[in-house]
């Protein structure tokens, strides 16, 4: 039996997929009734290898691999959901959670039954109502709801693990991963939830329908319609713009992959297809030339210096530095300390966010470069800092 | 068969910067910017095999390891 012939409901037509049944209350019925049922039987390592799924949670680490990490270890497993969306730039798992939570539990039900999960924990980091509802009708005895602090660093894996036993939320040292000793020490499956239910509608749908596969983006900025759209992975950034109505003010950067991601001048965005490494966990921002790109960046790096764990001195004392030098690029150059700096950082922390945030800086450094010229001897462009790129308050 | 070569590793998380590792084994440990050791992670020659493990075994904190084959 093919997986056509398996499901009664056609697949949803167009690039909103995931999406399809957004405008109306997720309930299960309305969930039944645009994705059909699902047989929570089937093979998810099989499912996730077929699709060629990859996570959407920022690293693009393939699916299939994850779950077999974890089936060959000895122990009952436990499933955890990740919707700790920590990133400010994204918004797109809690979009997902509020319009199709129950597409995200029957992905995480597939892989806790091919792992034999004692476990399914939803990690949220803040309550959603939808959520919460949808749990009560699936009256799964596995599956629970936990909720866990607002922080950037707090969907980081081992952070996440950690704050699900109730420790604060920071990252630990690797290994043992997750997949090794995770939540109650089970061997632990974190998944990302627009992974989850990715792999809920190829279980419906098979892998040759789901193709390349969509991907939900956040969009920020400059743009006419922001927000979060579902647009097919290997689109072109131009179709991405087109979809959001074009650009609301001239911009002549783009940030891609969020605040671990990179930034790309206007020429070098207008070819650019967006890929799974390229787009990270999907937040791209289109930035109005009215704002200052330097105070821009340096109050992102800024906000990451504030939200490092602050266990590793690399990251706590790097990424403080590297935030100062690029607030003072509007007056004077500071780009060799940036460089230094960004790379003296790479790969000396616990987690990546020192690794990421150096990215961000470095790219910005490069993508802005003419500005660094124009500026270096002068007091400044006299832009004002339109807070452009969005941060959260600090809790 | 020759057993692998000895790696260090620091453990960030365990780290203060107290710095006593870099002048222990300058060799192989600098320190940055803000006083953390920046190690080298390539395999340690016999001959310096013992100024590793003194910086290892000094570490106030034991955030620096030496491990086999890596």
């Amino acid at each position: 039996m093919t997986a056509a012939t398996r499901a009664q409901v056609a697949p949803p037509p167009g690039a909103a997929r995931l999406l399809a049944g957004a405008g109306d209350p997720p309930t299960l019925d309305r969930h039944l009734a645009v994705f059909g049922r699902v047989d929570t039987r089937l093979d998810a390592i099989r499912l996730a290898e077929e699709a060629g799924l990859r996570g959407r949670g920022g690293a693009g680490f393939p699916t299939a691999l994850k779950l077999r990490a974890v089936a060959g270890r000895r122990g009952r497993p436990a499933v955890v959901a990740n919707g700790a969306e920590g990133e400010p730039a994204s918004k797109k798992d809690v979009s997902l959670l509020r319009v199709a939570p129950h597409l995200v539990i029957d992905g995480a039900i597939l892989a806790a039954n091919t792992l034999g999960a004692a476990r399914i924990v939803l990690a949220l980091s803040r309550p959603l109502p939808q959520v919460e509802h949808a749990v009560r009708e699936r009256r799964h005895p596995a599956l629970e709801i936990r909720y866990v602090p607002d922080r950037f660093v707090a969907g980081e894996e081992t952070a996440l693990v950690r704050a699900l036993a109730g420790h604060e939320p920071k990252p630990t040292l690797k290994p043992p991963y997750p997949f090794e000793r995770g939540l109650d020490n089970r061997p632990t499956l974190v998944q990302n939830v627009e992974t989850l239910a990715h792999l809920a509608l190829v279980a419906r749908f098979g892998a040759p329908w789901f193709g390349d596969g969509t991907c939900l983006v956040t969009l920020a900025g400059g743009f006419k319609r922001p927000g979060v759209h579902e647009v097919p992975l290997g689109a072109p950034l131009a179709d991405v713009i087109a979809r959001a109505g074009g650009l609301s003010k001239r911009s002549s950067a783009f940030l891609v992959g969020g605040y671990f991601g990179r930034w790309f001048s206007a020429r070098e965005a207008s070819s650019l297809t967006l890929t799974p490494e390229l787009l990270g966990a999907g937040a791209i921002v289109a930035l109005p030339d009215s704002t200052c790109a330097f105070a821009e960046c340096a109050r992102v790096v800024g906000y990451l210096a504030d939200e490092s764990a602050g266990q590793c001195g690399p990251c706590v004392h790097g990424l403080a530095a590297i935030a100062d030098a690029l607030r003072e690029s509007g007056r004077r150059d500071r780009r060799p300390d940036v460089r230094r700096w960004t790379a003296m950082v790479e790969g000396r922390g616990a987690c990546r966010h020192p690794d990421g945030a150096a990215r961000f800086a470095l790219s910005a450094l490069e993508v802005f470069g003419d500005e660094f010229d124009r500026h270096a001897g002068h007091h400044g462009c006299g832009r004002p800092c339109e807070r452009v790129l969005p941060l959260t308050a600090r809790r | 068969m020759k057993r692998p070569r000895l790696t260090l590793v620091v453990d960030p998380i365990a780290c203060e910067g107290h710095g006593l590792c870099s002048e222990l084994f300058p060799e192989r440990i600098t320190l940055d910017d803000w006083g953390y050791p920046i190690v080298d992670g390539t395999p340690i020659p016999e001959a310096l095999e013992r100024h590793a493990r003194r910086a290892a075994a000094d570490c106030p904190r034991c955030a620096l390891k030496l491990v086999r084959g890596r």
